[in-house]
C-alpha cells in the first residue's frame, strides 16, 4: 500500500457510546452484550461473515432497529422511546445504504433538498445551492435534474451520500455501501468515501472492502454471531489477527 | 463467419451492417400478420369476431340512424312497424333528465354550478397548468360551498343552539392542539387540567341523554341544564388547552394554536355564510334531479372517500393499537355492507337512532352513507398501493429525520397512490355507477329520472325504452370512460421520469 494508515487526530470527545447494549428478534439473541465508543473524527469499519449483526448494530445507532437492553448515546442524546429524541439522532446521523434507498419518485434535486427543507426548514434557494455544493463534490451535478432510475448505481450510491450530507450531519454510517454495485462502480463510490474520510467526519462503516480499511480507517471491528469479537488498527488487524474467527474471516476474504 | 468449433480465437474484420427490420415485423402488413392473422387460429378467430362486429355495429346504426323517429310531439310518431329509436322522447325529457324536478326558472342555479365546476376542474386536470394548490382548495373548500348555496338557495337558519353547539365542539376538540404540538405522552401531560374537564364534558353531556333534567333560565333563553353545563365546561376546556398551547415559546404550540384556529374559524365561516340570505328562492333536494343528483352523489363520494381512505389505510398499518383496531373495525363492517342496505340504513334506521326533532335531509343522508361506504372500499385500494412500498424508502425517510407525516406526504403516499391509480380510478368508476342505487331510497338519480320519464304515458310505445336505456346508458359510459382515459394520461405521464 502506497500511503501509510495516516495518524488520527482523534478528539477525546465521544460521538457514540453504546455501553452494554442487547437485542433480540422475538427470542433470537442477534446482538450480544455490545459496547463501543466511537470518538468524533474516528473511521471505524464493520466487518464480519454475513448474519453476523453488522447492519443490525448500525441500525441501532439511528434507531431503525429498537435495542432492548443497555445504552446507546449518540452525540450526547441517549435513545429511548421519546420521539423527540430520536428524531434528533436522524437529524445529526446520516446513513447509506446497500441499495441506496434513493425516492424514485424525486429528481435527484429533489431527493437532495428535500430533508433540509422539511426538517431543517431551509430555504428552498439556500438548500438547492447546498445541494449542488454536495452534487459537485460527489462528481455528478450534471445529473442533478434526472431521476435515480436514470442514473446507473454507482450513480445512484453517489447521490444518497450526498443526499445524506445535505443533512450537514455529525456522523455518517455506511451499511455496505458498495456490495450491490458492479465492479468498476466501486471505485467511484469508494473515492467518494475517502474524499469524506479526509474531511474528518465521523464514519462507521460495514464493508468487506479491505483496501478501504487498511487506507481511512483508524479502527477495525469484526464481529461474529451477534458479538463483537476483535477490534484492532487495521495494520494489526490484518497481519495479526487474534481470533480464530477473525483468522478464519480473513482467510475468506482476502483470497 | 462462423466460428470455428475447432479454433475459439476469432477476431471481426468487417462491421455488421446495420438493417431495416424484416418485413413481417413492420408496416400495416407486418401488423395485420402479428396482430390478426399470426396463425391459422386467429385468422378464424379474426373473421367470426369481425363478423360480429359489423353485424352489430352494422344493426345499431340502422337503429339509430336509419329507422330512427327524429322530430314528433308525443307517441304517436314512434308508433310505427319498425321503428327504430325515438329521438323526439330524448329532446322532450332531457332538461328532466339533467335536472330532475329542479324549478325550471331557477335552472340557472345548477348550471352556474356545472360551469364553475367545470371551469375549476379543467385546469385542475391539465398537469401542466400551474397553481394547483390554490386550484385545489377551490375546488375542495369553496367549490362545495357555492354549490350548497345556489342549488338549495343557503339561508339554512341555524339556531343559536346549533351554533353553541359547533363552537362547543371546537373546544372541546382543542385539547387535541397540545398532543399534536407535542407530541402523545408530552402533550397529555402538560394538559391535564384541559383533557379532565373535556372528559367531564363529555361525561355530563352523555347524562344528558339518560336523565331528563329540568330547564333553566339563563336570561334571554331557556335552556336544559346537563347539555348547558356540558357546554360550559367544553368551553373550558378548550380555553384551558389553548393556553397550554399559547403558553410554550418553541414555537410548536403557536403552530398547532394556528392550524386549530383556521380550521374553527374556517368552519363558522362556512356556516354563517350558509345561514347568510342570498335572495335565493329555497329549493328543496327533493326537488333536484336527473345528472345533477347523479354528479353530487357521486362527486362528492369520489371527493371524500380518497382522503378518508388515505386515512383509513395509514390507521390500518399504524403501530397504534387503537388507531389499529378503530380502522379495522370500520373498513370490515362497511365493507361487509351491500350499498343498498347501507342507503336503506341511512333513510329508514338513522332517524330512528336521532333525537327527535333532529332531521336530516335525505340527500344529506345518503351522501353520507355513500361517502363512507366508498371510503371503506378506498382504504383498502391505498393500502395495497402502501403494501408494495419497499421498507426501504421508509428507512431512507426516517434516517433523513422526517416525521411520520412528512415521511408519508412527501414519500410513501406519492408512491403509492401512484401505483394505486388504476385501482383507484376503478372505485370512482364504480362508485359513479353505483350512484343509480340511491333512486332506490326515492332520490331520482339520472336513471331513475329516466324510468320515471318511460312511464309518461304521452310517450308510451315500444321504441321508448330502448332509446332512453340506450342514452342513459351513452352518458354513463361517456362519464367512466372519460374517468378511465384520464387515468391512463396521468399514469403515463407519471411514469416517465422512473423508466430506466
Ligand atoms: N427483521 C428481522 N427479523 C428477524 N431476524 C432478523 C431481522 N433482521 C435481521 N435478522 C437476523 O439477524 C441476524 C443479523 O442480521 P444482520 O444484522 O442483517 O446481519 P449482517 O448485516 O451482519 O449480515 C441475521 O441472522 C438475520 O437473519
Ligand atoms: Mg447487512
Amino acid at each position: 500500500m502506497a500511503e501509510p494508515a495516516r495518524k488520527l487526530e482523534v478528539g477525546d470527545e465521544v460521538a457514540v457510546q453504546i455501553v452494554g447494549m442487547n437485542k433480540w428478534y422475538g427470542e433470537f439473541h442477534v446482538l450480544r452484550d455490545i459496547n463501543l465508543t466511537v470518538y468524533k473524527g474516528e473511521r471505524i469499519v464493520v466487518c464480519g461473515p454475513s448474519g453476523s449483526g453488522k447492519s443490525t448494530l448500525i441500525r441501532c445507532i439511528n434507531r431503525l432497529e429498537e435495542h432492548q437492553a443497555g445504552k446507546i448515546i449518540v452525540d450526547g442524546i441517549e435513545l429511548t422511546n421519546d420521539v423527540k429524541r430520536i428524531d434528533e439522532v436522524r437529524r445529526e446521523v446520516g446513513m447509506v445504504f446497500q441499495h441506496f434507498n434513493l425516492f424514485p419518485h424525486l429528481t435527484v434535486l429533489e431527493n437532495l433538498t428535500l430533508a433540509p427543507m422539511w426538517v431543517r426548514k431551509m430555504p428552498k434557494a439556500e438548500a438547492e445551492e447546498v445541494a449542488m455544493t454536495y452534487l459537485t463534490r460527489v462528481k455528478i451535478p450534471e445529473q442533478a435534474k434526472k431521476y435515480p432510475g436514470q442514473l446507473s448505481g454507482g450513480q445512484q450510491q453517489r447521490v444518497a451520500i450526498a443526499r445524506a450530507l445535505c443533512m450537514n450531519p455529525r456522523i455518517m454510517l455506511f451499511d455496505e455501501p458498495t456490495s450491490a454495485l458492479d465492479p468498476e462502480m466501486i471505485k467511484e463510490v469508494l473515492d467518494v468515501m475517502v474524499d469524506l474520510a479526509q474531511t474528518g467526519m465521523t464514519m462507521l462503516c460495514v464493508t468487506h472492502e479491505m483496501g478501504f480499511a487498511r487506507q481511512v480507517a483508524n479502527r477495525v471491528i469484526f464481529m461474529d454471531q451477534g458479538q463483537i469479537i476483535e477490534q484492532n488498527s487495521p495494520v494489526e488487524f490484518f497481519t495479526n489477527p487474534k481470533s480464530d474467527r477473525t483468522k478464519l474471516f480473513l482467510s475468506q476474504i482476502l483470497h | 463467419m462462423a466460428a470455428d468449433p475447432a479454433n475459439l480465437a476469432y477476431v471481426r474484420t468487417e462491421e455488421a451492417p446495420l438493417l431495416p427490420p424484416p418485413a413481417n415485423e413492420a408496416g400495416v402488413r407486418g401488423w395485420l400478420i402479428k396482430n390478426l392473422f399470426s396463425s391459422p387460429l386467429n385468422s378464424l378467430l379474426t373473421i367470426l369476431v369481425g363478423a360480429f362486429l359489423i353485424w352489430l355495429i352494422w344493426d345499431t346504426v340502422k337503429w339509430g340512424l336509419f329507422d330512427a323517429v327524429w322530430t314528433g310531439e308525443n307517441r304517436e310518431a314512434c308508433t310505427g312497424e319498425g321503428v327504430g329509436a325515438c329521438w323526439p322522447l330524448i329532446w322532450d325529457k332531457f332538461p328532466q333528465w339533467m335536472y330532475g324536478f329542479y324549478p325550471i326558472d331557477q335552472r340557472w342555479r345548477p348550471n352556474l354550478v356545472f360551469l364553475i365546476g367545470g371551469a375549476a376542474l379543467i385546469p385542475m386536470l391539465i398537469p401542466s397548468v400551474g397553481g394547483k394548490l390554490w386550484n385545489a382548495m377551490f375546488l375542495l373548500i369553496f367549490f362545495p360551498l357555492i354549490t350548497i348555496i345556489l342549488l338549495s338557495g343557503g339561508h339554512v337558519n341555524f339556531l343559536a343552539q346549533t351554533y353553541a353547539a359547533v363552537i362547543a365542539l371546537l373546544l372541546l376538540a382543542a385539547v387535541i392542539v397540545p398532543i399534536a404540538a407535542f407530541g402523545l405522552e408530552d402533550g397529555l401531560q402538560r394538559n391535564r387540567p384541559g383533557i379532565i374537564l373535556a372528559a367531564a364534558a363529555l361525561l355530563v353531556w352523555l347524562g344528558g341523554f339518560l336523565v331528563d333534567t329540568p330547564s333553566i333560565s339563563i336570561g334571554f333563553a331557556r335552556v336544559n341544564a346537563l347539555p348547558f353545563f356540558s357546554m360550559l365546561l367544553a368551553f373550558l376546556a378548550g380555553v384551558v388547552s389553548l393556553k397550554v398551547a399559547l403558553a410554550d415559546n418553541s414555537g410548536a404550540g403557536r403552530s398547532a394554536l394556528k392550524g386549530w384556529a383556521l380550521i374553527a374559524g374556517g368552519l363558522l365561516l362556512a356556516m354563517l355564510l350558509l345561514d347568510i340570505d342570498f335572495g335565493l328562492e329555497p329549493v328543496e333536494t327533493s326537488q333536484w334531479g336527473g345528472l345533477l343528483v347523479t354528479l353530487v352523489v357521486a362527486v362528492t363520494g369520489i371527493v371524500a372517500s380518497l382522503p378518508i381512505g388515505i386515512l383509513l389505510a395509514l390507521g390500518r398499518r399504524s403501530k397504534m393499537p387503537v388507531v389499529r383496531m378503530f380502522s379495522i373495525v370500520f373498513i370490515e363492517i362497511w365493507r361487509g355492507v351491500p350499498l343498498i342496505t347501507v342507503l336503506f340504513m341511512s333513510s329508514v334506521m338513522l332517524p330512528l337512532f336521532l333525537p327527535e326533532g333532529v332531521n336530516f335531509d335525505k340527500l344529506l343522508r345518503a351522501l353520507v352513507g355513500v361517502a363512507l361506504f366508498s371510503s371503506a372500499y378506498m382504504a383498502e385500494v391505498v393500502r395495497a398501493g402502501l403494501q408494495a412500498i419497499p421498507r426501504g424508502q421508509y428507512e431512507g425517510a426516517q434516517a433523513l429525520g422526517l416525521s411520520y407525516w412528512q415521511m408519508m406526504a412527501k414519500i410513501i403516499l406519492p408512491q403509492a397512490l401512484k401505483i394505486s391509480i388504476p385501482n383507484i380510478v376503478g372505485n370512482f368508476i364504480s362508485l359513479f355507477k353505483d350512484t343509480t342505487l340511491v333512486s332506490i331510497i326515492g332520490i331520482f338519480d339520472l336513471l331513475g329520472i329516466v324510468q320515471a320519464g318511460l312511464r309518461d304515458a304521452n310517450w308510451a310505445s315500444a321504441a321508448s325504452a330502448p332509446t332512453g336505456y340506450f342514452t342513459v346508458a351513452l352518458i354513463f359510459w361517456v362519464f367512466c370512460f372519460g374517468m378511465s382515459r384520464y387515468s391512463m394520461f396521468i399514469e403515463r405521464r407519471l411514469a416517465t421520469g422512473h423508466k430506466r
